[in-house]
């Protein structure tokens, strides 16, 4: 298929294309985007409302572009993008969002950081459990396995989502299906092409509240990889699991997952009942059990994983000037508040379970499409948009600090993950609106 | 009435009784033995350097503690001669009122168990017993058959009674239409208006520093946040009760609140209180009561579908099951207007030797109770320790909200401060709302009722509750309800059915407190 943007015609001040709109030049910003969209969820509703934002149909020719990652797979090596053009992926995300090659890229990050700068710097990746890719690493895992007795592990195919295929074992007669074993034929082992798989080292004491197990869902927007420029959402929410953490049993896939996608198909599963929690009230829960200090250590623990998992792909990334990318970290906090990185998607789920969670999704991709900034209304020296932090620029950010608390107080970061969010207030203060736009 | 020396030396005897013998008692005494092998204890001197080694090492702050804690749960000083019942609440037809709705709610208990044929209690056999112990932590994963049982009795329906209170000495029939009050609270009780309530709550004034209001973001910290957590945690390292409570006024830092609260409430999960808590645990795995089935059913309707508390339903049935078997809970009846329910013996009925209360705490729960505990579940997360900090908070506070009396902090006060501010303050929306049929109090009876429990979002709610802790005293709770009202008043002007006034109440979860009282308090043109 030939793609229709390279058989356009070249570009001029004053061109009128089909639908009768103004293109300015680069830089200037632009009144009308046309946008394309794969999704039919909360991003539609999203764009569909922008000012100045049209749709385009089939093989129309567009400025923005929210696909999936199948088109992404399909139509990006094919596809010449103009300068100003903005699509929501970048080429090859999934060395950080695909479980084995995530792994592969820290590991390397670590050992590169220790040669470089000591062991005390290269211990601070690690915020990920010890995993193995199945059947390639197959008796280095089964080295740490006898190391450990007596511990559990989980299985995650590597392509797969929504916590599909995921179990948890103790003993490698479990596993044999991924035993790497040399004396297969070839026939053999083309016959049962086994699937990719990690092995991961079990967290088997997470925190708990009332009982029950929860991870982080967390929004990390990154808009370039070379320089890292990486912005952090302060909402996100806490997902719990609907029933009891308990290790008896590690059958139960509703105890251990916490996924809303599993827990939707477990028995008691009430749509009703929420099993998430906003991320500020989770802050201030851990702040009412654990103090301040505690707290804002954690919390900084949390930045730091994004930081570095983000750094440990900067270099094979290929950074796509026309890319940025809204990605789902999901954080496991143990019981001594350690956090753990657990995975990273690059297709968060953007349908909503309720309403304030449409609410809270809806604003977090109007502040994304705000910093991707089509109508050209910032600057670039901002620290902050809407619901968005800067958290990386080539370099860490700090909050802005007054002359008075100088002296005082040494520089914190410029993150308020699970902190107020007003980010209309903000908005309205940062931002001219959009001609034709209701005040924000 | 007696004069104040007399008043002080009752008080005084009072207290000594009810400390004595308590295992605060007997650990000063021993200490004040063992501090004799000091150096520094001089014979000659004995008493004052005991006394000064007492205070140095922080018993006497314990003692001044429990002390204070002793002012805060005594009835008030009255005659010698005084019948106990007119302790508990001195007005006669409020106690003829309160015996009433006691009546009715144990012959709706009891026809509810002859009904379903459950008894009221019964000893669970071995095989339950373990299999409840093992299920402690997840107590919320049964799902017992419930649809059979009923809340004994909702909020409405004591608002009813509440409604139709009077009081006989006092002749209503002639009021003029201009001093006639509005609402449905019709008892001439004694409440606070706008400028009493100024120099009572002066610490809430414009001028001065609050958590919920200068704590948000666009205030430096350095006004008032960093001095006032610098206090808290000096307030804490004093460990003195009667501070803690003033800091509180102005509101507890997140982190600091879960100390603060229990060291103004003086709880302090001693071995004794986890012995004590582990005692009811234990009656819990022995004994089934039918008032067990009222809890799950009232934690599965409420709490566990709130968004914020949902989490917490195993503890509220660890807190709630206890505390239904906690005898301790009756000496709270000698300043309560309300009696514990008793029942008898089979084939003893009358026999006061054979009376039993029912349920042992004499608190029969109603739907919505487990509101009071699920907050707290925020700040702690020892099953004893939150037991211990809830009883302490129902035993002071929230006993008021459903229990018919004539104190400052009583529901009927809430209620009746409540509609006389929106009618001084707020005449045109009331007279609305009233000529539409929606009084404003059926709106925000519930609300009260529960302290806004469930209503608020979490932090806003326990700002305001530090200030009920702060004040000792709910009447905060009706001024923030009439605050609701002022701030929602143009949408209230447009509603045309008590359905619609609900819709536009219905969700206060945005609602932010300490702005609201502060407007409703010192903004408002008296």
């Amino acid at each position: 298929m030939l793609p229709r943007n390279m058989a356009k015609n070249k570009t001029s001040v004053g061109y009128k294309g089909p639908y009768g709109y103004q293109k300015r030049r680069d830089g200037e910003g632009r009144s009308c985007v046309r946008y394309k969209c794969g999704l039919t969820n909360t991003i539609q509703d999203v764009l569909r409302q922008r000012p100045g934002w049209i749709e385009v149909k089939d093989d129309g020719e567009w400025d923005f572009n929210w696909c999936d990652v199948g088109w992404l797979r399909e139509n990006f090596d094919h596809s010449y993008m103009e300068e100003h053009v903005r699509i929501s992926h970048f080429r090859n995300h999934y060395e950080l969002t695909r479980k084995n090659l995530m792994v592969k890229n820290l590991k390397r990050y670590r050992k590169t950081l220790e040669r470089e700068a000591g062991r005390i710097e290269a211990a601070k990746c690690d915020f990920f459990p010890r995993t193995f890719e199945l059947p390639s690493e197959y008796h280095l895992f089964v080295e740490e396995f006898k190391r450990s007795p007596g511990s559990t592990w989980i299985m995650k195919p590597v392509a797969r989502s929504q916590g599909k295929g995921i179990f948890l074992f103790r003993k490698l007669k479990d596993i044999t299906d991924w035993k790497k074993d040399g004396s297969r034929s070839e026939e053999q082992r083309d016959e049962t092409q086994v699937e990719s798989y990690v092995a991961q080292r079990y967290i088997e004491n997470p925190y708990l509240i009332s009982g029950r197990k929860f991870d982080l869902r967390v929004y990390v927007l990154v808009t370039s990889y070379i320089p890292l420029r990486t912005w952090l959402y302060r909402d996100g929410f806490a997902r719990f699991s609907s029933t009891r953490f308990s290790l008896n049993s590690i059958d139960d896939h509703y105890v251990h997952l916490t996924n809303v996608a599993v827990q939707k198909t477990a028995p008691d599963y009430d749509p009703e009942k929420g099993c998430k929690w906003q991320m500020q009230q989770l802050r201030r829960y851990l702040t009412a059990r654990h103090g301040t200090k505690t707290v804002e250590a954690l919390f900084k623990d949390i930045d730091n994983i994004f930081v570095r998992s983000l750094q440990s792909v900067q270099k094979v990334i290929i950074n796509d000037k026309h890319c940025f990318e809204l990605y789902g970290y999901d954080i496991l906090l143990d019981q001594d508040l350690k956090p753990w990185l657990i995975e990273v998607n690059a297709s968060p789920s953007l349908t909503a379970s309720s309403q304030e969670d449409y609410e809270m999704k809806c604003h977090l991709l109007e502040d994304t499409l705000h910093i991707v900034d089509m109508e050209g209304r910032l600057i670039g020296k901002e620290k902050r948009v809407g619901g968005y932090d800067l958290m990386w620029n080539d370099g860490p950010v700090y909050r802005d600090v007054d002359l008075e608390t100088l002296g005082s107080s040494c520089l914190s970061a410029n993150t308020h993950l699970g902190c107020v969010n007003d980010r209309k207030k903000q908005l309205c203060q940062l931002l001219k609106p959009i001609p034709g736009q209701k005040r924000i | 009435m007696m004069d104040e020396g007399t008043e002080l030396s009752l008080t005084i005897a009072q207290i000594v009784q009810r400390l004595k013998g308590t295992n605060l008692h007997s650990q000063i005494e021993r200490q004040a033995k063992e501090c004799l092998h000091r150096p520094e204890i001089k014979l000659e001197s004995l008493k004052d350097d005991v006394r000064h080694f007492l205070k140095a090492s922080g018993w006497e702050k314990k003692l001044q503690n429990a002390v204070y804690r002793e002012l805060h749960v005594q009835p008030p000083p009255c005659h010698p001669a005084t019948p106990p019942e007119h302790t508990k609440e001195p007005l006669a037809y409020m106690r003829k009122a309160q015996a009433s709705w006691e009546k009715r709610i144990l012959k709706s208990l009891n026809s509810m168990c002859t009904e379903l044929g459950v008894p009221l209690a019964r000893k669970r056999p071995a095989i339950e017993q373990k299999e409840l112990t093992n299920k402690w932590n997840e107590m919320g994963t049964d799902e017992p058959d419930l649809s059979r049982f009923r809340p004994v009795y909702a909020p409405k329906d004591f608002l009813e009674v509440l409604i139709s209170l009077r009081n006989p000495n006092h002749d209503s029939s002639e009021e003029a239409s201009s001093k006639s009050y509005w609402g449905l609270v019709q008892v001439p009780l004694q409440v606070r208006d706008i400028p009493q309530m100024r120099e009572a709550y002066s610490e809430l004034c414009l001028t001065s520093g609050q958590l919920g209001i200068d704590d948000l973001t666009h205030v430096p910290p350095d006004l008032f946040e960093s001095e006032h957590i610098r206090i808290g945690k000096k307030v804490l390292s004093e460990q003195d009760s009667a501070a803690a409570q003033q800091y509180s006024r102005q509101g507890c830092p997140t982190g600091l609140r879960a100390d603060l609260w229990s060291l103004i409430l003086n709880s302090t999960n001693s071995p004794e209180d986890v012995l004590h808590y582990n005692q009811l645990k234990a009656g819990v795995i022995h004994h089934d009561l039918l008032v067990d089935k009222l809890i799950y059913k009232d934690v599965k309707l409420t709490a566990s579908n709130d968004d914020y508390y949902f989490v917490f339903e195993d503890y509220l049935y660890q807190v709630l099951l206890c505390f239904s078997r906690d005898t301790a809970v009756l000496d709270h009846f000698s300043y309560n207007s309300a009696t514990p329910p008793k029942s008898y013996i089979q084939g003893r009925v009358g026999e006061e030797e054979f009376a039993v209360v029912y349920p042992p705490n004499g608190v029969i729960p109603f739907h919505g109770f487990s509101m009071y505990v699920a907050p707290l579940c925020f700040l702690y997360n020892e099953p004893s320790k939150l037991y211990a900090v809830f009883r302490e908070m129902y035993v002071r506070y929230f006993f008021r909200l459903h229990s018919i009396s004539s104190s400052a902090s009583g529901i009927v006060s809430l209620c009746l401060q409540f509609e006389r501010l929106l009618q001084t303050h707020l005449p045109q929306l009331f007279y609305h709302l009233r000529e539409i049929g929606a009084q404003p109090l059926r709106v925000a009876f519930k609300w009260m009722v529960r302290a806004f429990s469930g209503y608020l979002s979490t932090d806003q709610l326990l700002l305001l509750w530090d200030r009920v802790l702060g004040y000792d005293s709910l009447e905060i709770v009706a001024v923030l309800a009439a605050a609701v009202f002022a701030f929602r008043a143009e949408n209230l002007m447009e509603v045309t059915s008590l359905a619609s006034a609900e819709a536009v109440l219905a969700d206060l979860s945005t609602l932010k407190v300490m702005p609201l009282i502060q407007i409703f308090l010192f903004a408002t043109v008296i």
